[in-house]
């Protein structure tokens, strides 16, 4: 999962301060890993340094946990690229298209277009097994068909997801 | 409408309400020869609809079909039930062989309504037949086979006239991976050797993973997923 991009994505709804990004993050995809501090501070500075956001204000006091980030045009465009890039087929993605859906919710963007992308995507990987599966011996297709059910599973699980969309936006925005 | 070249159907801007209910709301995308396309999108999203309109079956409340240059949406009922009987094959979940008669005269039934003798209508059926594995069927009733075998006599008859679309709506929706996998193999190689397009309404997408592309449904409007990625 880019923690880049969900760190920029926090900041489209408003300016930040490092420890809030750090509290929203750990509230909304940090579960069972809450990120470190240091990993907040290298990753703000990598974003700043390459214009995808700049320094809003410092609160006195000095330390780099007192500056409050702000999110670029630049920024924002790249979120939306990041969003709009299906993730490539592999087992457990689920974290990373959760964190794409939510991040999707929050900045009012449509988080069907995602699903959507996503499937297509898969698709396209099922379309070369299924081929292959047709064309091989009987070993070819139960390795196939392993590789099948494993992606059918994941866009099960990305079209329950849709169905419960209005549900998540809910909570995601309470 | 601009319709985009060697296509063989068009739809565009497809709006359809049931009373309150929006059931078609939009969106445009087209089908060619020979191509397999899955519609693929949540329950109640459309998809059945869209299916019935694209086959001359369902009336949109205004948009446009245009088939092989003909305008779909401004024909009368008998032209577009002619059309349906000569152009088009169907497929659907179940429920669709008529009881009465044998397997081998429901495959030949198409050709029988649309002039055959029935000697000659009976001789392409039992090749179709042959074609999807159930020619040893030809003799029972549909009672009396299974839900995989009335399927592939189902597909057998959604091809003897040589159609230049298939609509299958969840054609393997009653059955179990093994059988339903089986039966989309045998459509879709039978469709592309006669070069007929299939437009296949599917949920699974085991099943969906058989066409070339899809086109997605949702609350009504369809999206080609080609055009977007
Ligand atoms: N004949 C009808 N009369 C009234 N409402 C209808 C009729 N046919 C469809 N609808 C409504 O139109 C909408 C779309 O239905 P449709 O059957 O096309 O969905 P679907 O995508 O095929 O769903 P499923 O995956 O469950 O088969 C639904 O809200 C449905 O209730
Ligand atoms: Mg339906």
């Amino acid at each position: 999962m880019s923690i880049g991009h969900t760190l920029l994505g926090l900041l489209e709804s408003g300016p930040r301060h490092g420890y809030d990004l750090k509290r929203a993050f750990d509230e909304k995809f940090g579960h069972d890993r809450p990120l470190h501090y240091g990993q907040v501070y290298s990753t703000m500075s990598r974003l700043l340094k390459n214009g995808l956001v700049e320094v809003d204000g410092i609160e006195a006091g000095g330390g780099p946990e007192r500056k409050r980030y702000a999110i670029t045009e630049a920024g924002i465009t790249d979120v939306a690229r990041w969003l709009a890039t299906p993730e490539k087929p592999e087992p457990y993605l689920q974290s990373t298209l959760y964190t794409k859906i939510v991040l999707a919710l929050l900045t009012h963007r449509e988080a069907g277009d995602i699903l959507d992308t996503q499937r297509s995507e898969h698709l396209r990987s099922m379309r070369i097994l299924t081929d292959r599966k047709r064309k091989g011996d009987l070993a070819d297709q139960l390795i196939c068909d392993h590789a099948l059910f494993h992606l059918e599973a994941d866009l099960r699980w990305l079209e329950l997801t849709a169905a419960r969309l209005e549900k998540l936006r809910e909570a995601v925005t309470r | 409408m601009t319709i985009p070249a060697g296509s063989l159907l068009t739809a565009q801007d497809l709006r359809k309400a049931y009373g309150p209910t929006t059931a078609l709301d939009g969106g445009e995308f087209s089908i060619h020869p020979g191509e397999v396309v899955a519609v693929m999108g949540p329950s109640g999203s459309g998809k059945s609809t869209l299916l019935h309109c694209l086959a001359g079956i369902v009336m949109p409340d205004s948009g446009t079909i245009m088939y092989n240059g003909r305008e779909v949406t401004a024909m009368g009922d008998a032209e577009r039930s002619a059309l349906r009987r000569t152009e088009f094959g169907f497929v659907f979940q179940f429920g669709q062989l008529v009881p009465e008669l044998t397997c081998v005269e429901n495959v030949a039934l198409p050709l029988r309504l649309n002039g055959s003798s029935r000697k000659e209508a009976e001789r392409t059926a039992l090749a179709w037949m042959e074609r999807l594995e159930v020619d040893d069927l030809r003799k029972k009733r549909p009672g009396e086979v299974s839900g995989g075998q009335g399927q592939r006599v189902a597909v057998a008859r959604s091809l003897v006239t040589n159609p230049r679309v298939v609509f299958a709506d969840e054609p393997t929706g009653a059955l179990d991976s093994f059988n339903g996998e089986r039966v989309m193999e045998l459509l879709t190689d039978a469709a592309r050797s006669a070069n007929a397009a299939v437009v296949l309404v599917t949920h699974e997408a085991r099943v969906a993973a058989y066409s070339d592309r899809e086109i997605v449904v949702r609350d009504g409007k369809s999206r080609d997923m080609e055009r977007v990625v």
